[in-house]
């Protein structure tokens, strides 16, 4: 009789358990859409964080005011500003008066650099073969101008090229350029792969924390801990909102990647879908171990902050290059998860590479995800204090 | 078998003793009050009890088990308010009643006849949220989410602070009729006038159980005979008696000087033969029942004295 009363039993305790998960979860998303903060953090930083990294903080030149001297004003200067100015990266100003013209219109930053075409050039081209033109660029920032020079002493060489198609010089040789993974030298590219680990820090690690330290803060901690609901279900409820909405998100930036930014993804979506996951989970449990060593809101922030989201930005290679590290950071970044979903991500998304390329990363990324919700769960206090 | 069993419960803070040593038993049934002002280790033996907090020593049981090793089965049977209004601010009436009801196991409609009274007050704000309730419906919100799972002991630490006169009132009608329920209920307060309402009370003083009795049976053990006594200039009044030796003690009550001789006198004549000697202007003086605060003034003074005493 008792055998059967327990087996009717267990199915029963299950089911309502299920249901207890359920109302916890769905309490979760009440809060989330009720608060505008998190809703805001959450869905709009990596909108801000998309378009900042991809149009704002890009170091390709575009519309850069410039202005010409002709002197010489026949056929071949012509021919050469046509050129200039068909070139989406230039904005061609009004011509230059005087060499005094030229400092004055640096100084108010209307122009980054001055094309200057002696009165001779056409007569010196075509007697001598040999002409000169004055760029003069206004290097207080280094990389523009080189880029910029670069850009035009290129037009330049093309507009020459151009004019003898046989004729070829003795011994000329030529390098010819080729950027892989990104041909049309896209600054996004390196951008996406840094922001969606950045996000889920954001997401899944900060705002986890805070979630489970603002229970404790307005005191609902107290009564979820003195009810029927085991301690782990609450870490469980809580970090479960938290995979999907962090998962909605990462399909939120790779849509704008892909229609905004025109990045491609090379490789497979169900690989990255799926490491993607694990990334999540290991910050899932970074957060939950950040919520139980706090007890206010505004520590877990800034621990979360702080100790995640900075090293993130600096330590995984997405705004600096490791490689030019003093051995001491390169050390830290290897503790870092986002390094190696970094890593991963610009494999399988830009290179197209598949799981046989990252299964190394992968591994550590799980190894760490099991050590930190270990952790988490064993440090869980089922008492206050 | 007691519904609550403490014995030589200590808690402490670094250096500072929260709770000292505190023994009491709360029988099955019974409306108990733990009675103290702030600071005097009533949420302390709380949390202890609702094993959220491991006591330093002593030993204490709620329904039979033990609050260190048998936690879960006490969070099972119980229900819990803290002193601070701890319901989710941002979700409705509606939906903190259905979450804590779920999580307990239960749902709303099992269990409506225990929390019906309550629950109709607050009904038609059920589509308010918490945090928008006034603090009496916060607190009738918080006390069926207490009560949703029908516990067996309801444990509610400081229901009546910071809320009105009326649903202060209503709040201690309710709690009668829960008793009605069989439910065993202890709760704290540090307004002396609610001590009356419970069947026993302890009266708790720098984490010190000073008595534990029926109330009626702590005012009939005040030992002397209390008068009252106002004046035109009533701290002067309360000056000079301080310094007259035939005065064992007196303190404000509101308008009201509270008096005891130290002999045990009980006509008023004596004390207005005393007050007469400082030229009290417009004296008014009447031999009064003692109450509770006077009572625990009392006592709290008697534990002042004795702790002086063991001092040297």
């Amino acid at each position: 009789m008792k055998f059967f009363m327990n087996w009717h039993e267990m199915p029963k305790e299950r089911l309502t358990n299920m249901k207890k998960l359920l109302a916890f979860i769905r309490k979760e998303f009440y809060h989330v859409f009720r608060d505008k903060r998190t809703l805001l953090i959450l869905f709009g930083l990596p909108v801000v964080q998309i378009i900042l990294f991809g149009f704002a903080l890009s170091n390709e030149v575009k519309n850069i005011g410039i202005a010409i001297q002709d002197n010489s004003r026949d056929i071949h200067t012509e021919n050469i500003i046509r050129k200039i100015q068909s070139s989406s990266y230039f904005k061609v100003e009004a011509p230059i008066l005087n060499y005094k013209d030229i400092e004055n219109r640096f100084k108010d930053g209307s122009i980054k650099c001055a094309v200057i075409f002696p009165s001779n050039f056409s007569s010196d081209l075509q007697r001598s073969g040999g002409a000169k033109t004055q760029l003069i660029a206004d290097a207080s920032d280094p990389n523009t101008a080189t880029i910029v020079t670069n850009y035009l002493t290129s037009i330049v060489y093309d507009y020459q090229q151009q004019l003898n198609p046989t004729t070829q010089l003795n011994y000329q040789i030529v390098t010819e350029i080729r950027q892989l993974y990104n041909e049309e030298q896209n600054g996004s590219l390196n951008f996406i792969p840094g922001v969606i680990a950045l996000i889920f820090m954001i997401v899944s690690t900060a705002l986890t924390s805070v979630s489970v330290v603002r229970e404790k803060e307005l005191g609902t901690m107290e009564i979820l801990l003195v009810s029927p609901f085991k301690p782990i279900m609450v870490l469980i409820a809580k970090a479960i909102p938290y995979l999907v909405l962090s998962l909605i998100n990462f399909i939120l930036i790779l849509f704008l990647s892909v229609y905004l930014l025109h990045v491609e993804i090379k490789g497979s979506f169900l690989l990255l879908f799926a490491e993607s996951i694990l990334f999540i989970i290991t910050c899932l449990s970074l957060g939950l171990l950040i919520s139980n060593v706090t007890d206010s809101q505004q520590t877990a922030m800034l621990i979360s902050m702080m100790g995640m989201m900075l090293p993130t930005l600096i330590l995984t290679g997405f705004m600096f290059p490791l490689e030019n590290m003093p051995w001491i950071f390169r050390m830290v970044s290897h503790i870092l998860p986002s390094r190696y979903y970094y890593t991963i991500v610009k494999a399988v998304m830009l290179k197209g590479l598949g799981f046989e390329f990252v299964w190394k990363e992968t591994l550590i990324l799980a190894g760490m995800a099991i050590f930190l919700l270990a952790i988490a769960l064993k440090k869980f206090k089922i008492r206050l204090s | 078998m007691p519904a609550v069993k403490l014995r030589n419960i200590t808690k402490k803070y670094g250096d500072f003793v929260a709770v000292d040593d505190v023994s009491f038993d709360v029988r099955k049934g019974e409306l108990f009050g733990l009675i103290g002002p702030d600071g005097a280790g009533k949420t302390s033996i709380f949390r202890i009890l609702t094993t959220l907090l491991l006591a330093e020593g002593g030993t204490a049981t709620v329904e039979g088990h033990d609050v260190v090793k048998e936690f879960q089965q006490i969070r099972n049977k119980v229900g819990y308010m803290p002193g601070k209004f701890s319901l989710y601010q941002d979700l409705t009436v509606k939906e903190n009643l259905n979450f804590f009801a779920t999580i307990f196991g239960t749902t709303i409609d099992e269990n409506y006849d225990l929390i019906k009274d309550i629950y109709d007050q607050i009904k038609p704000f059920n589509d308010r949220r918490a945090g928008k309730l006034s603090g009496g419906m916060k607190q009738k919100l918080a006390l069926c989410c207490a009560l949703i799972h029908k516990p067996e002991i309801l444990f509610l630490d400081e229901p009546t602070t910071g809320v009105d006169v009326v649903s202060r009132s209503e709040f201690w009608q309710m709690l009668a009729k829960l008793k009605e329920q069989n439910i065993t209920i202890v709760v704290s307060t540090p307004y002396m006038d609610e001590a009356k309402l419970c069947d026993r009370i302890a009266l708790m003083q720098n984490g010190k159980i000073m008595s534990v009795d029926e109330p009626k049976n702590i005012i009939s053990s005040f030992p002397k005979p209390l008068f009252a006594a106002k004046a035109k200039n009533i701290y002067k009044l309360l000056k000079d008696f301080r310094t007259d030796k035939e005065i064992e003690s007196c303190d404000a009550f509101g308008e009201f000087i509270h008096v005891t001789l130290v002999s045990d006198e009980k006509e008023e004549s004596k004390v207005v033969a005393i007050a007469q000697k400082y030229q009290t202007e417009d004296l008014e003086i009447k031999r009064i029942e003692p109450t509770i605060e006077d009572s625990f003034i009392r006592l709290m003074r008697e534990q002042k004295s004795k702790e002086v005493s063991n001092g040297k």
